[in-house]
């Protein structure tokens, strides 16, 4: 009698959302799933950089769990409207430069705009009360579902018999008793229901799904920002910051070492964008300079570099220069020692 | 019968998949996309898409460091 309901779930690759998309679908709702792109997501980048990392399992874990589920999967594309959410978070950030609030409610409004466009009934998540410190809590639901604008036709299946009732659940087209109601730290009903679900294979839950909740990368883009002045960032900005060796010798340029193969081969992309560097007589890394650098920056950075070559206890190092024009210079230099370069200099 | 070729390279995934996605929602049934990219995630990543959403890979090959994948667009009245 009734028509079929239509929802469009949040994927992130982890098993949470991986749940609520297949309780949705085990109750005959007609289920498409979104992904969003910040340009921050784990997902993806990082193993194509890395040699080392080739060899992992290669797959992009939102589209593997749509494959899984036997729905359609959209993927968004925030990166530009996604720096408001990382520069001006009105809740403020998790442990690192993790939005996490924010960026729940800037998604779940999109999520939002998405289904009004689409003619889609419903939003569903996986957020499940207290999983996460910062934006999963009984607290922060409501202003997710408040603050995005999508109010009851928010649902969270997994914890949806915490929480007051949705319009779904009122107008029937889901059915409540068949909802959760979990909540907690602990990931063990999540994984007992996988199991009677005969879901076996899963994305291991993390400590989060984005580069911003790790230190050391937020340590990097904290530093990029107070080196310019401002907290504006470019895609290719903040790719370059998941790969090499950055050392700040002064406040006007940093210089990105690669670290190995995999690296050098991926920053390499970005050699008619940097000024940068190669070893010419001995094995050595690939390096960009990201600044303005002056004539007299040079000789430093190619001693540095120089540093982390093979030639790093020779007397001399020969490397080339490639200024942003594409013109190249031959450098002989003595190459740095280690008590020459300040601990604070390593980003 | 129409082709369009995206430029993929030095994107890291998923941005090669967006790409395909956004540019495959404004073509006709049968029309073809090509993407040439530099992130072997591509390889899994555009045919992974391509199965969910009922499209077609019609061609993978690896050239130079390049890898390029053929989407033909399918258009069954599901989407
Ligand atoms: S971990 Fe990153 S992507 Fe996930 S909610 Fe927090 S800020 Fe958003």
């Amino acid at each position: 009698m009734s028509e079929q309901r239509k929802a469009a779930v949040l994927i992130s690759g982890g098993l949470d959302s991986l749940l609520a998309a297949r309780v949705m679908l085990e109750q005959g709702i007609h289920v498409e799933g979104i992904n969003f792109f910040t340009g921050f997501c784990v997902e993806g980048h990082t193993h194509a950089i890395r040699k080392r990392d080739q060899k992992k399992d290669k797959r992009n874990n939102a589209l593997w769990v749509a494959e899984q589920l036997g729905i359609k999967l959209h993927i968004v594309d925030i990166v530009e409207e996604y720096k408001q959410v990382l520069i001006n978070p009105k809740h403020g950030y998790g442990a690192n430069l993790n939005p996490c609030l924010d960026c729940k409610v800037f998604m779940v409004r999109k999520a939002h705009e998405w289904i009004q466009a689409k003619g889609f009934d419903f939003i569903v998540t996986g957020e499940v009360i207290g999983q996460r410190p910062m934006s999963q809590r009984k607290d922060t639901m409501p202003i997710v579902s408040g603050e995005s604008g999508a109010e009851d036709l928010l649902l969270r299946p997994l914890c949806a018999k915490n929480l007051p009732e949705t319009l779904p659940e009122r107008a029937g087209w889901v059915d409540r008793t068949r909802l959760y109601g979990f909540s907690g730290r602990s990931r063990k009903p999540q994984m007992a229901l996988a199991a009677s679900l005969g879901i076996e294979d899963y994305a291991q839950p993390a400590g989060g799904c984005c580069f911003l909740t790790d230190e050391s990368y937020a340590i990097k883009l904290k530093d990029l920002w107070r080196a310019r002045g401002n907290r504006e960032y470019e895609m290719d900005d903040i790719m370059l910051l998941k790969v090499g060796r950055h050392l700040r010798p002064a406040s006007h340029f940093k210089i990105i070492i690669a670290r190995e193969e995999g690296e050098a081969n991926f920053m390499q992309g970005y050699r008619k964008l940097y000024p940068h560097l190669k070893t010419v007589s001995h094995g050595g890394p690939f390096a960009l300079i990201d600044g303005d650098i002056g004539d007299q920056d040079v000789e430093l950075i190619a001693r540095l570099v120089a540093r982390y070559s093979q030639g790093r206890n020779a007397d001399e190092v020969e490397l080339q220069f490639t200024d942003l024009a594409g013109d190249t210079r031959i450098l002989k230099v003595h190459p740095m020692q280690a008590h020459e370069i300040p601990k604070e200099w390593l980003i | 019968m129409s082709r369009q070729i995206i430029d993929c390279r030095r994107l890291l995934c998923p941005m090669p998949v967006i790409r395909v996605q956004n540019a495959i929602e404004l073509l006709p049934d049968g029309s073809l996309v090509e993407a040439i990219c530099t992130d072997p995630g591509a390889l899994n990543d555009i045919p992974a898409w391509s199965r969910i959403n009922g499209h077609r890979v019609v061609e993978t090959q690896t050239v130079d460091g390049e890898y390029i994948v053929v989407v033909e667009v399918v258009r069954d009245g599901k989407s």
